[in-house]
């Protein structure tokens, strides 16, 4: 069995003490995280302290090596895993956005449904025509990335996640990469889906938005998790000396 | 059409310039067909060689040490033995033991068979290592993107992967292509009645040599434009708006 059932009382995805090295480098050293149905955390952190790796993890892009990872009762970490069954689930985003650049914006958005999940494409279509309206890019349809600003590639991105319908987001930095004025856009457009009760997990460097929009918001450093709480006890009364440095320095 | 014909037995009486393959009506067949055996031997080619590119790419990403063997020496072999022998091998060695073998008499293909085995291999062995530099040009960040989305490894060479490559590697496609259509020529060694083949049986026939190794010249320029255009082409047509510049 590499699935068990999963009722909305339980955390949707539960990571218990998980460890992965690469070679002698261990990268994350007893993670346990919970996240609950239409939760939205955040993961901050110095460079390198493994959290992209972390959130990597969670979809079984990286295997780990100890510890249990479970997703709506997916057991990520049993080598048996159905992991078409876990991606259907797990949404995706990247900071280089990773749109496939012969592909217009939406069959961008169409493809994943229409070749993984087989379904109709007169009814992914609709879906996926509704979704580039959602993330504001009405007209864009069929422009390729390469005609696309980074802002606008990176919600094209977003939309082509959500087309699968997972239940779980996973953004790792996806401002990182933006202009100062398109990084605005793309955080409206997850701020709403986070809004519409979209269970979110997010690496991100803005701080200002993950006090607004998180739940809960984990520091981690060097593969741990050094401190975590709601945002306002988090951002203002922060109790380990390597968060209040690290929030000293990027606040 | 007559006027034409007309036309280059005037240059022969008049000027001496016999361009049988023209006038001579036997010839002019003859000669047609082997334009011909030539255009359809590289058409089969050139897929069959695209088809062992394809596949031999994605075997040479397997990730069974053994497969990933057998392509590479398949691979160093026909590269860096000569297209002559290796057409030799197949037709006078190949054909006789495999027949021996099975019990078959007379061969098991004839010898315009083996000349589509034996170059599509040739060709074949190249285009694996071009597609390989191609696939090895996209970038691993996209094709992680798709694996997110679910797909699975063969979708993902299918439909991200191969069409992302093809577009880097058309130009030394493009050159390997051109390189197959001339090494058609080595079939003429073991009697393939295509065009160099059957210009030499009419210039020996006709004692016209000077006169047809022009036709040749020009009959593979004109073969080769061709194939330069169609590409072109088509490397017009795939090109990504906004992509690569
Ligand atoms: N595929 C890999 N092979 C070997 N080491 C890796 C690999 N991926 C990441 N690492 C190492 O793991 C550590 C954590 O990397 P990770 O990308 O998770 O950090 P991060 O917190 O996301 O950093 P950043 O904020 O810069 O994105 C780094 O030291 C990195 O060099
Ligand atoms: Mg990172």
């Amino acid at each position: 069995m590499t699935q068990s059932s999963w009722t909305p009382d339980q955390p949707i995805v539960s990571l218990k003490n998980v460890r992965k090295s690469f070679g002698e480098l261990e990268v994350l050293k007893d993670i346990s995280i919970d996240v609950m149905k239409g939760e939205v955390i955040c993961i901050i952190g110095p460079s390198g302290s493994g959290k992209s790796t972390l959130i990597r993890c969670i979809n079984a892009l990286n295997d780990i090596q100890a510890g249990s990872i479970t997703v709506e009762g997916h057991e990520v970490h049993n080598p048996d895993l159905n992991k078409l069954e876990l991606r259907k689930k797990v949404g995706m985003v990247f900071q280089q956005y990773n749109l496939f650049p012969h592909k217009t914006a939406l069959e961008n958005v169409m493809m994943a449904p229409i070749k993984v999940l087989k379904q109709s494409k007169e009814e992914v279509e609709k879906r996926a025509r509704a979704l580039i309206k959602k993330v504001r890019l009405e007209g864009k349809e069929d422009a390729y990335p390469g005609e696309l600003s980074g802002g606008q590639q990176q919600r094209v991105a977003i939309a082509r996640s959500l087309a699968m319908t997972p239940a779980v987001m996973l953004f790792d930095e996806v401002t990182a990469a933006l202009d100062p004025e398109t990084v605005k856009e793309v955080l409206v457009t997850i701020k709403e889906l986070a809004e519409e009760g979209m269970t979110c997990i997010l690496v991100t460097h803005e701080m200002g938005f993950a006090r607004e929009v998180a739940d809960h918001i984990y520091f981690t450093d060097r593969g741990v998790i050094v401190e975590h709480g709601p945002p306002d006890t988090f951002f203002d009364n922060a109790q380990d000396p390597r968060t209040k440095e690290f929030l000293s320095q990027i606040l | 059409m007559d006027i034409v014909w007309d036309w280059f037995q005037w240059l022969y009486d008049e000027h001496g310039i016999k361009l049988t393959i023209f006038y001579d009506e036997w010839d002019r067949n003859r000669f047609f067909k082997g334009i011909w055996t030539t255009i359809h031997l590289s058409f089969v080619c050139i897929v069959l060689s695209i088809v062992i590119g394809i596949c031999g790419t994605w075997l040479q990403m397997s990730p069974l040490v053994w497969v990933r063997r057998i392509i590479q020496a398949y691979i160093q072999f026909f590269r860096n033995t000569p297209p002559l022998i290796q057409l030799y091998f197949f037709y006078f060695a190949v054909d006789t033991s495999v027949s021996g073998l099975l019990g078959v008499h007379g061969g098991i293909l004839d010898s315009y068979g083996w000349a589509v085995v034996s170059l599509s291999f040739f060709a074949g062995a190249f285009n694996v290592e071009i597609f390989r530099a191609g696939v090895e040009a996209v970038p691993q960040s996209t094709t992680e993107a798709a694996t997110a989305l679910g797909y699975t490894r063969r979708q993902v060479y299918q439909y991200i992967t191969l069409p992302l490559a093809f577009r880097v590697c058309l130009p030394a496609l493009n050159n390997n292509l051109i390189n197959l259509l001339k090494t058609t020529t080595v079939a003429y060694a073991i009697a393939v009645p295509e065009t160099l083949y059957i210009s030499n049986q009419i210039w020996s026939d006709e004692y016209n040599v000077f006169e047809m190794m022009n036709v040749v010249w020009v009959i593979y320029l004109v073969l080769v434009g061709f194939l330069v255009w169609l590409m072109h082409n088509w490397e017009k047509s795939v090109k990504i708006p906004g992509y690569g510049k």
